[in-house]
């Protein structure tokens, strides 16, 4: 039997990508072509537009489901979610960006463009099911954000971080090939369904478990989980803010998709002890370490390593239980990290000049609304309730006691308790101080107040009435689980056909 | 009617919030805010009336339930009801709060509408935690108190207002993280969060894993609540808040928000963990008799009005729990009346405090002395309201005391003897500060131009005035209502009682 070329249906369940692509190129085109001084609005009009296409494309990608280029692809509930999460995390991202470029005064159209790019390969990375395929988007996602994370040119610091992230990254995603490779010597293929059914069927050799260690390692990194974690602070700190937003959600949704894919769908093995180690060490070391911070970018690093660690709690539960908290976690942490996000870029003012906590005294009282915005996200991080925050811990926490890991959410909720001192002295600070020195607060324009109501309402709308996300994520996570149990049985033939031929 | 009979649980509880996001929209005139948050607050009031007069006396079980599904998996549903003893809870938030909008009038005069907003939501989460019947909303509304209210003390207070605000938060969040444990493990084993179901199940013992997991259970619910309460030694929190805090929010702090971690005692250590109540009952019934005699003895020497009255809160809170922990039908219901009385007497205490603030910026009782002669009016709510907190017959303070009393003597005598000796305590360090403050001539002579109360001020006081006397003179009105609720919270008791004594 002979592989057959791709159909029309094929090309369909990779629509998003397409498209995305293509406006990608578009911009990287036009960019040399057009006037400097309306480059800035033009090509981030066509990365917002790219976007929104994008989200079309999802829409119409997400009517025909199944698997694509010979099952390398598969479109069902689970992917078009982190289809739809990173394209929307990607248009707060320009809306955010068109006021913070103008003031850093960077004019660089390729901007967007990798923006788009670095879409694709998070896209891709959430509907493929081989291996090789998940390595190939993971580079594509992470040289674009590589190259995102160093766009303050002037600034050492930011070029640091591109550096290092680079550099650390680079080797990461080696552990992950390493790791894809051992995991195809263990069960002879690179097929998610297949390895599943392989690994399923009888005793596993211990290479697989050496396998799954050394991409665990590889998307640990991704996901800024401890102990692989020490990049983040200074990559955060360096990097442009609504870059740094941007990489805190969609990279790591990303990465937990495919987490989910290789550690319930794939059913991986030795992964408890793994798993619960590491969630231990990145809530408590993210916390304890975010007590001390001044630089507020500092202190959302290790925010978001100890958000990474409340999400691997949900790894370490019952499959049913676990996947649709970790997707619910990942949307609701994104809305309000890429909310705080937007505040901060927009108080950071040239060069970054804002940005530790002193500058925040006082904001209260000169600009009541985005003090009160970022308050809401502060709410939402610390996890009290009206906000997606308070649901995302609660679903998290409820999937672990439902699986009997007592300990586990313990110290989760002790970690909780920690996490509210340092959001809180964000609040106190902008609404109990008074400002030192006069910083000043530019006017709002109307694309970042864009991305604040979205944010905003995103939030505030998974705190209050859930259930309609809540019901989608379940069964999403379903269809990834049945996967494991029908596909693998029908798929292992149509997967090992084409191999045994070559 | 009866469209009001099923959904004013919900008018109540949200027409507050209601109208704080309503105040986002009005320009910032200050006289027009705080008016329409006056309104708001009386019509919240007005209608929680409907709940009293419309109650049904003799039902000992919920009443004016409203049950939708808010979520299907997990099964969180938006359950509110009353019974007699959230019934009274509900009405001393909505009675306090229009007093609160009216002791602010001039007190705060900076950020005028943010102080409203925070206020209504405050009230709003307040009363939501009250008639909550789901584990979940329950915990929804109790955690949605803690930011209005650290915001109140940390912008509007004195002092060390941050610092207050910051302990506050961090005590009460810590604390309660513990509870949400043991409500999420509730919710594993039953795949409920309604309070009855989980009651009912548990009672008639089909929650697999509860004998092992129920000692730990009850501490999780116990931590959140003693620290609210605050029980000895959790309650350091409370004079730091409590004088750094703004009037209004000392008022509800220890008007309202104490009373939650009372009421969760009784609803839910009481309700939920029956033996392992009476097991503990020695050791939480000692700490309350430390609490009592403590804050007594410390409120004695205080320097500072407010520090004296929030002191005299940890000791009267220890009266409550002492009663609650007697498991008698007298404790149980003097401890319901100690609430009360606590919240209305403390409450006008608070707001004399205030008033004597906004004159002279500043609590310390030696800056006063004397001040009967400038103050004649003032001095006289002061004297009648410390008379009614000191527990003299015929005002509300006696009849709380009175029945918790007899409760603790009928479980044990010695718990009777030593709680007795608070009352002493609090005759004690109450008039010898009412003495300092007001007797004798007036020592500093700036203190002789004070200005006595101003008709608002007074709008303010008669209130709690009549209530405290109300109280005292006809408690059966409170009574008659709160003990059906009381003797149906007492039933798993009595059966514990008598298995004890059965074969």
């Amino acid at each position: 039997m002979n592989p057959t070329l791709p159909v029309g249906a094929d090309y369909i369940r990779i629509l998003p990508e397409i498209v995305l692509t293509i406006f990608g190129m578009a911009i990287m085109v036009l960019d040399p072509l057009v006037d400097e001084k309306k480059s800035q609005q033009l090509l981030g009009g066509l990365g917002l537009i790219g976007t929104l296409a994008g989200l079309a494309s999802t829409w119409i990608m997400a009517q025909s489901p199944g698997f694509a280029f010979w099952n390398m692809v598969r479109v069902d509930g689970f992917s078009v979610f982190f289809h739809v999460l990173v394209i929307a995390i990607a248009l707060v991202l320009i809306l955010t960006s068109y006021e913070y470029m103008a003031v850093q005064q960077i004019r660089a159209g390729e901007y967007y463009g990798l923006i788009l790019f670095g879409l694709v390969g998070m896209c891709l990375m959430s509907s493929a099911v081989e291996l090789v395929l998940i390595f190939i988007s993971l580079e594509i996602s992470s040289i674009s954000t590589y190259i995102l994370a160093g766009f303050r040119r002037r600034s050492a610091t930011s070029s640091e971080s591109s550096l290092k992230y680079f550099l650390l990254g680079s080797f990461a995603t080696a552990f992950f090939l390493y790791g894809v490779a051992m995991m195809f010597g263990a069960t002879g293929s690179t097929n998610i369904d297949a390895i599943s059914a392989a690994l399923n069927s009888g005793r596993i050799p211990l290479l697989a478990y050496v396998a799954m260690a050394l991409m665990f390692v590889g998307l640990g990194f991704k996901v800024a989980a401890a102990p692989f974690h020490i990049w983040t602070p200074d990559v955060y700190e360096g990097a442009p803010a609504p870059v740094v937003g941007f990489m805190s959600t969609a990279p790591k949704a990303a990465a937990f998709a495919v987490l989910l894919r290789i550690i319930f769908e794939a059913n991986a093995p030795g992964r408890f002890w793994l798993i619960w180690l590491s969630a231990v060490l990145s809530m408590t070391l993210g916390n304890v370490a975010a007590l001390v911070q001044d630089n507020v970018k500092r202190l959302l690093a290790y925010s978001s390593i100890a958000h990474a660690g409340y999400i691997l709690v949900a790894f370490a539960a019952k499959p049913e239980l676990g996947a649709p908290a970790v997707m619910f976690y990942t949307a609701a942490y994104a809305a309000m990290n890429v909310g705080t996000f937007a505040v901060i870029s927009h108080l950071a003012n040239e060069n970054e000049r804002y940005v530790t906590l002193e500058d925040y005294a006082g904001l209260g009282r000169s600009s009541p609304i985005l003090a009160g915005t970022l308050t809401i996200f502060m709410i939402s991080l610390i996890g009290i309730p009206i906000t997606g925050g308070f649901f995302a811990k609660f679903y998290v926490f409820s999937a672990a006691l439902q699986s009997n890991l007592v300990w586990l959410t313990i110290i989760g909720v002790i970690n909780s308790a920690i996490g509210a001192y340092y959001y809180l002295k964000i609040i106190v600070v902008m609404y109990m101080r008074e400002a030192r020195e006069e910083v000043p607060v530019l006017p709002i324009p109307l694309a970042l107040r864009a991305a604040l109501a979205l944010t905003l309402a995103a939030t505030v709308y998974l705190g209050v009435v859930p259930g309609r996300m809540l019901t989608f994520v379940q069964q999403s996570a379903q269809q990834l689980l049945q996967a494991e149990h029908t596909s693998a049985r029908e798929q292992v033939d149509n997967t090992a056909v084409p191999r045994a031929t070559q | 009617m009866n469209f009001l009979n099923a959904h004013i649980l919900t008018l109540v509880t949200f027409i507050p919030a209601a109208g704080g996001l309503l105040l986002l929209l009005i320009p910032r005139r200050d006289r027009d805010i705080r008016i329409f948050s006056l309104i708001v607050s009386l019509l919240t009031f007005g209608l929680s009336l409907h709940l009293v007069a419309r109650v049904h006396r003799m039902l000992p079980g919920f009443q004016y339930e409203i049950d939708r599904a808010w979520i299907s998996t997990p099964n969180i549903h938006y359950h509110m009801g009353v019974d007699g003893i959230s019934m009274w809870l509900v009405l001393l938030t909505t009675f306090l709060t229009p007093l609160c909008v009216l002791i602010s009038w001039n007190a705060i005069h900076e950020r005028v509408k943010e102080f409203f907003i925070l206020l209504l939501v405050l009230e709003t989460a307040l009363i939501g935690v009250f008639t909550s019947l789901d584990l979940f909303l329950f915990y929804f509304f109790w955690e949605s108190t803690l930011i209005p209210m650290a915001l109140l003390i940390g912008i509007y207070g004195h002092g060390r207002k941050v610092y207050a605000a910051v302990k506050f938060f961090l005590y009460t969040m810590v604390a309660s993280v513990f509870m949400l444990a043991a409500v999420i493990w509730l919710y594993a084993h039953v795949g409920s969060f309604d309070f009855v179901t989980i009651q009912n199940a548990i009672r008639t013992g089909q929650v697999e894993g509860f004998s092992t997991a129920a000692p730990w259970l009850f501490v999780g619910f116990f931590l959140a609540f003693a620290v609210k309460v605050p029980l000895f030694p959790f309650h350091t929190w409370l004079p730091d808040a409590h004088v750094e805090a703004p009037t209004a929010g000392s008022v509800l702090l220890a008007g309202v928000l104490l009373k939650m971690g009372t009421y969760g005692l009784l609803r839910f250590n009481l309700g939920l963990f029956p033996e392992q109540s009476r097991q503990n009952a020695p050791w939480i019934c000692t700490l309350a008799l430390i609490g009592i005699v403590y804050g007594a003895l410390v409120a004695m020497v205080q320097p500072n009005l407010k520090r004296v009255i929030a002191y005299s809160s940890v000791s009267h809170l220890g009266f409550v729990v002492l009663g609650i922990f007697s498991f008698t039908q007298a404790g149980l219901n003097g401890a319901m009346f100690v609430m009360l009385a606590h919240g209305v007497s403390t409450g006008a205490l608070f707001m004399l405090a205030g008033i004597i603030f906004e004159r002279k910026h500043s609590y310390e009782i030696a800056d006063m002395g004397g001040l009967a002669t400038p103050m004649p009016k003032y001095a006289t709510f002061f004297l009648f309201i410390t008379l009614a907190s000191v527990g003299l017959p015929l005002l509300n303070g006696f009849v709380g005391e009175f029945l918790v009393l007899s409760g603790a003597f009928q479980a044990n005598p010695w718990y009777g003897t030593i709680g007795a000796t608070g009352v002493i305590w609090s005759a004690c360090y109450l008039l010898w500060m009412y003495q300092r403050v007001f007797f004798g001539k007036v020592t500093h002579p700036e203190n002789n131009n004070l200005p006595d109360l101003s008709a608002r001020e007074e709008l303010a006081l008669w209130p709690t005035a009549v209530a405290a006397l109300v109280m005292g003179v006809a408690p059966l009105l409170w009574l008659n209502i709160i003990d059906p609720a009381v003797q149906a919270a007492l039933t798993p008791f009595a059966q514990v009682a008598s298995k004890v004594v059965g074969p």
